[in-house]
Parts: C-alpha cells; structure tokens; sequence
C-alpha cells in the first residue's frame, strides 16, 4: 500500500458518491447530468497494465449502475474507453506517450482537450446508445450525448486543472 | 494447445475486455426486461445506507412544500367528511377495518430520477414493512409507480416516467380504457395508448386508474389529457396525458396493498389455463 494506491483508492470512492449523490441530481435542462467519475479512467497513471485498468474501470461503472437502477449501461462504457485509451493516447499526445513519460500534469492543455473530448464522446454514445437502446430514438441519443459531453468535458478540465500538482 | 494457451496469453487484454464488456451487456438487456434485473438495483444494504444518510441532510429543504401537500389533502378529506349527508348513526360499520381491499403505508423517497429513458425511485420501506412486487405506489395527487424490487429496509419503484412502465388507465367520465406508457420524451407527459376510437376524448378531460389490474385500486387521479391523435392504423387513439404529479419533486409517497390481489391472480391463472 504505497501513497499512489491510497490515492487511487480515495479517488475511485470520491468520485462514485460525487457522481450519484450531486451529480446525477443536476438534471440541466431536464435531463443533462455531467458524468465527472469517467476523470478516474481519464487521468488514470498511464505506466500501469492494462488489465489492472480493465477491471477497475469495470468496478466503478458497475458502482455507478448500482446507484442509479440502470443494468450494466456505464459498466458496459466505462470497460469500452479503457480499452481503447491507449489508441486515442497515442492519437492526441503523438510522440511523448510513444516514449512513456507523459504525465497529465505536464501536458499541453491543447493536447489534453482532444484527449479528454474523444473519450468522452465515446463514453457517453455507447452509455445513451445502450440506456434508449432504440434505434428510432438516434437524435434524442445523439442529441443527449452532444449536450452531456459538452458539460462533462468542461467539468472534467475545471477539475482536472484544480487538482493538477503542477507549481508554477 | 500450446497456440491456444499462446493465443490467450497475447490477446489477454483483448479478451479480458470482450468478458466485461459481455458482462455489462447482458446486465444491460437484463434491466431492459421487466421485473429481471436481479442483481444491480438500488435496493440493497450499501446503497439504500448512502442514500438514507444523504437524504436525512436533503429533506430539510423539502419540508415547506411538504407541508403545503399535507395541508392540502387534509382540507380534502376534511371536506368529504363533513359533508357526508348520512346520519353517523348510519355508519355504525366502521369502514377503516370493515371489507377493507386496500391498505396503505407511507414511505419517505430516498432517490428519485428522472433524467434517464428508465427512471427508478427508491424509498425507505422494504420486506420488513410488508412491502413486495407489485404494490401500487402513489401521492395524493396522483399515481407514481409500481414497486419493482425490494430488500429487508429498502424498494426500487418503476416510475411511471419509465419506458417500461405500463400502467391500466381509463377516462373518467366513461369506462373507455387503455395502457399507459411514457415514450421518454418530457417528464410532464405520459402516453395513454389503446384507447377505443369510440371513446369521447376531449381537451382536459381527467385521467384515472383503470382497476382491472391488481395494483391500483379503480379512480387514482393520473394527469389531463393535454393532447390526443388518432394512430396510424386508424382505430385507436393515443392521448398525451400531463401528470398531476410534479415527478421532479416527490417527498412522501403512499404504498397501496390489494389483499385480493392473489386471489384474483389465481382465479385469472385458471382462466388462462
């Protein structure tokens, strides 16, 4: 149990009540909730297996789904972006993450934006695709991705930005 | 064997992936079917625990409008007492205990969604309390759900505000019946299909429960018609029904228990045989 752990442990918890306890409850314009606990899989530390990411990820959507009546739907979302991470990590950050010393802290905000915006569109597709599941509903599930995106990216920068242990 | 064990030792990622994902998509279509999802619901020890002790902080800044609904069905049922004609002597039957079909308990909303295509409520009464499968929940002004699952303290509700959710309805003013369902579209409208083409539909008629199911006793006020259109085929009408219910807020809510429920049940089982 080194000081990494503890933090990841701490993180996973935080983010899963943070998500059902306030966010779900938002509720935006009727029905926009900003998903923030997808951050877990987002920042997780990159040099780590990826089995490891797999079944983490796995357990914090099923968490979720428990809380919120829903089956498997973010389970099923969260275990498709954590396995596909590594291909839009080497789309969005190129050269540095072919080298394996990225770390979000120290990455261009630029960079950064595109990573955390293809994740979360994939997130939230599969989770409003399988949640309608209802192919005659494709605009009220592109529509809910668009919208939920947009707040959930925004979200998941602010935070990122605050808790980043970069010293200017 | 050995370019077996190979194939699974390269592509374990691959694999590990296809299993969760299977997992969580056969949970999936688990929930989409009635009554199935088993394991993931918010009934349970740990999450019915978080949000009682979230709720207990919550339902402080409920308590205004709260008490406005109390004092509002209070002066209801004031109403209907007083002005009953018949003499109390009349009345010597007491009708609380007398022939009684239905009981009623009162729970407290632990969550309540509304944002989502299959919204689920969970209240704070459970197998402990007498409640199971089935039992009619509503407010007093209007229908709320069905109870879908339940444990030792907790309940999950099928709102109605769930695409799953079908509900017998009729007008009030005639016997004309049909299903109620939501298509996910606004939480102020439910969809009553079904309904005869016969039937004399007009713009704010009431909408009540049907009583041919064994959940809700017959004249549950639900909502007014708001809209209604003939359907494609021609012969039944489908009519937008807006909830008396404000479903974004709920408080406390009322558990209705048919007591003939099974005997009706096993009487229609035989039929069906």
């Amino acid at each position: 149990m080194n000081n990494s752990t503890v933090t990841t442990v701490l993180q996973f918890v935080a983010l899963i009540l943070i998500q059902v306890l306030v966010l779900n409850h938002i509720n935006f314009f009727g029905n926009i909730n900003p998903y923030l606990y997808i951050l877990f899989i987002l920042v997780f530390p990159i040099r780590n297996n990826r089995t490891l990411i797999l079944l983490l990820s796995f357990l914090l959507g099923l968490g979720v789904d428990l809380f919120s009546d829903s089956g498997g739907v973010n389970a099923a979302a969260c275990v498709t972006i954590a396995y596909i991470r590594p291909i839009i990590l080497k789309f969005s950050f190129g050269m540095i993450y072919e080298h394996q010393t990225i770390k979000f802290d120290n990455t261009e905000l630029s960079n950064r934006l595109i990573y955390f915006t293809i994740m979360t569109f994939i997130h939230h597709l599969i989770l409003f695709s399988l949640e309608i599941f209802n192919i005659s509903k494709l605009i009220l599930i592109l529509q809910k991705t668009l919208f939920s995106s947009i707040f959930t990216i925004l979200l998941c920068l602010l935070i990122s930005i605050l808790f980043s242990k970069k010293r200017r | 064997m050995q370019q077996i064990i190979n194939f699974v030792i390269r592509n374990k990622t691959f694999l590990l992936f296809l299993l969760l994902f299977g997992i969580s998509f056969a949970l999936t279509i688990q929930s989409h079917s009635f009554h199935r999802s088993k394991f993931i619901n918010s009934a349970n020890f740990l999450t019915g625990g978080i949000y009682k002790n979230a709720n207990s902080i919550g339902q402080y800044f409920n308590l205004k409008e709260e008490n406005k609904i109390l004092i509002e069905e209070n002066l209801k049922l004031k109403s209907l007492i007083y002005n009953v004609n018949e003499t109390p002597s009349e009345l010597i039957i007491d009708s609380s205990t007398y022939n009684q079909h239905f009981n009623f308990k009162s729970a407290i909303v632990y969550k309540n969604s509304y944002a989502s295509a299959n919204n689920y409520i969970t209240i704070n009464k459970g197998l402990k309390d007498g409640i199971k499968q089935d039992y009619g929940v509503i407010t007093s002004k209007g229908i709320v759900g069905i109870i879908d699952h339940t444990s030792n303290n907790y309940a999950t509700v099928l709102s109605v505000l769930n695409t799953k959710s079908r509900i017998n309805a009729q007008l009030k003013k005639s016997n004309h019946i049909g299903s109620l369902k939501w298509n996910g579209n606004s939480t102020k409208l439910v969809q009553l299909t079904d309904v005869s083409k016969f039937a004399p539909v007009n713009i704010a008629d009431t909408i009540v429960t049907g009583g041919q199911s064994t959940i809700f006793p017959k004249g549950i006020p639900i909502g007014i018609v708001e809209d209604f259109a003939i359907d494609i085929s021609g012969d039944t009408y489908t009519i937008d029904i807006e909830l008396f219910n404000d479903m974004t807020n709920l408080g406390h809510v009322y558990i209705i228990e048919n007591t003939n429920a099974e005997e009706i049940k096993s009487l229609q089982n035989l039929v069906d045989e």
